[in-house]
């Protein structure tokens, strides 16, 4: 048995699993707490142990970090073997050996499932780009933006800031156009342009989403905390008010 | 009765629970949902006040006595409903079934409502059922939860046609209240199983029936609040925003209480404590003493004054119930704020 040619170590796939998401939370698994462990031997193995906040939380997200996971880690220079456990969840068998045998949601879920995941990931990666909308509008109209002048903006004219690129990577992943002349508010269906008429509604909406996942999340934080005492590999233990001050 | 600064508050818990969930009542083979089930539960209770907390022991059963001094005595609740959940794939007994809340609750008169429950699925027995349940407790409203699971199946929508035979049945036998709770399974497994668009339907289809969904959608707040805005019998049930967010996340219970006064309206919140979740006096205390900060970032939201936390409390759910409220309680007709119905009218309503 020959030794990989690059070493990987635990920094570099906790690297990776930054780059996993809760496609509800719109939120790095690594910093909501879900990654109990993740380590990897000197051969290239690795192995990836996860948790979420309830013992019956929805199988199909929790199908999706996992299988995300996996490919995030087994891409990596130097892994030779990937191994991603989801643990003490009522479907983590299932989950486990459909992951690992690269299976698919369906013939994981026998039965039970009639497609894969991929509408189910648009529509919250619309939630996303809804809520992102209200992160990056909110400043604008508090430094005195008129409503009606974001309609004439485009994503180039914006401030720079983490949640504008949060944004435009969202609507990347979508084929929404998320380039420099790109309108700042679109239709997150669509694509298309929204009118004066239905901007008012438009970023009601916008916010409206952003309160929804972020109250989701407060709440599966606190219900990881009371499961589990101590913190995930790169979680981010944010003090309550701040969590939200902070984006 | 809760009384503070000179204003009395009728109280009705329109959430609550009388379980068994100790290990006396797991079905054997099924011990580790039931387990996951109660320990999850457990989990929400930790989102309240820490002099709240119980031990999982004392979660998993609590006494009679308890449920009368924690809801009654000290919660300052005055009618409570009785909210059942069966689950009996996992629960020998079932998990708070109609029968074991009306065992307990018939020893104190006036003090109690039993909603029952029914499964789309139980096909020809299960209608059977219901007609025996509405009849022998005097039943005006059903409690639904669309993820329970039965003979392989994991969940319903409902709008299935199965579950509008049982909902034109349960009208015909004079329930008027849908309670609904969305859970994280449902077939197929690949949709969103919290989904609230199959009430959607239901609302507009059964006019005659009020839809109170649970936990207000949660997590789907924003699909609910858009459903809630279009559709006039459609109610949010306040059990976990209170019990979950007031205490643990003030600022987002601030920010979900202003988008569910905006797009709902304090005319259709109803309080329910989700007991033995979390114990009624601290969410009453707490509702009541809460105001919105005023801050910039709260500005667009309707202020839910004294008249609106009256109607939330209690009168509000005594209506749906029929519950008779002594004069001392009751709001004038006009009393409170509107809600983005009566603020943005039709664009919100075609929205």
């Amino acid at each position: 048995m020959t030794a990989p040619l690059v070493s990987v170590g635990p920094e570099r796939l906790l690297a990776a699993l930054e780059t996993v998401r809760d496609p509800e939370l719109d939120e790095p698994i690594t910093s909501l707490g879900f990654v109990a462990s993740c380590t990897v031997s000197a051969d290239g193995d690795a192995e990836v142990r996860l948790r979420l906040p309830t013992y019956f939380c929805a199988p199909n997200f929790a199908y999706l970090m996992v299988a995300d996971a996996y490919d995030a880690v087994s891409v990596l220079p130097g892994v030779r073997r990937t191994s991603v456990v989801l643990q003490d969840h009522f479907a983590s068998d299932v989950i486990n050996d459909g992951v690992a045998a690269q299976a698919g949601f369906v013939q994981s879920f026998d039965g039970e499932a009639v497609s894969e995941l991929h509408d189910l990931r648009a529509n919250f990666l619309r939630k996303a780009v809804m809520a992102g909308t209200d992160q990056v509008c909110r400043p604008l109209l508090a430094a005195g933006k008129d409503p009606a002048a974001l309609l004439a903006m485009t994503l180039g004219e914006v401030p720079p800031s983490r949640a504008l690129t949060r944004l435009r990577d969202r609507r990347a992943e979508l084929g929404l156009p998320a380039g420099d002349s790109a309108p700042l508010i679109i239709d997150p269906v669509s694509g298309a342009a929204v009118s004066a008429d239905a901007l008012p509604l438009h970023l009601r909406k916008a916010k409206l989403t952003r309160v929804s996942i972020e109250a989701n999340s407060g709440i599966c934080r606190g219900m990881l905390r009371h499961r589990y005492d101590t913190p995930g590999q790169g979680e981010t233990t944010l003090s309550q008010e701040s969590q939200e001050e902070d984006r | 009765m809760y009384e503070h600064n000179g204003e009395k508050y009728f109280i009705v818990d329109s959430h609550m629970h009388y379980w068994n969930a100790a290990p006396d009542n797991w079905v054997p083979g099924a011990e580790q949902y039931a387990k996951g089930w109660i320990e999850c539960f457990h989990a929400y209770q930790g989102l309240g006040p820490p002099e709240t907390h119980w031990s999982i022991e004392h979660f998993q059963k609590y006494s009679e006595d308890d449920l009368m001094k924690d809801v009654f005595e000290d919660g300052h609740v005055d009618v409570a409903i009785f909210q059942p959940t069966n689950l009996k794939e996992w629960y020998k007994e079932g998990f708070n079934t109609t029968e074991r809340n009306n065992e307990m609750g018939k020893k104190h008169p006036g003090k109690f409502i039993y909603n029952t429950n029914f499964d789309p699925r139980d096909s020809d027995a299960g209608l059977e059922e219901l007609r025996r349940n509405v009849e022998k407790y005097n039943c005006k409203g059903v409690k639904l939860y669309t993820a329970e699971w039965n003979n392989g199946s994991r969940g319903y929508k409902l709008s299935d046609p199965g579950a509008y035979r049982y909902l034109e049945a349960a009208q015909n036998l004079g329930i008027k209240n849908i309670h609904v709770h969305k859970g994280p399974t449902i077939w197929p497994l690949d949709k969103d199983a919290f989904d609230v668009s199959d009430i959607d339907h239901c609302a507009t289809d059964f006019p005659e029936l009020n839809f109170i969904i649970e936990h207000v959608g949660l997590p789907r707040i924003e699909d609910f609040c858009f459903m809630a805005t279009q559709e006039p019998n459609v109610y949010a049930g306040l059990s976990v925003v209170i019990g979950g967010l007031m205490y643990a996340r003030p600022n987002f219970f601030n920010k979900v209480m202003g988008e569910l006064a905006f797009w709902v309206g304090e005319d259709k919140m109803t309080f329910g404590s989700d007991y033995g979740i979390w114990e009624p006096k601290w969410q009453v205390e707490g509702f009541v003493n809460w105001e919105m900060p005023d801050r910039e970032e709260f500005a667009d939201f309707p202020r839910i004054g004294v008249a609106g936390k009256k109607k939330i409390l209690g009168l509000n759910a005594a209506k749906l119930y029929d519950i008779e409220v002594p004069a001392e309680f009751q709001l004038p007709a006009s009393a409170g704020t509107p809600g983005a119905h009566e603020v943005l009218g039709e664009p919100v309503a075609g929205a």
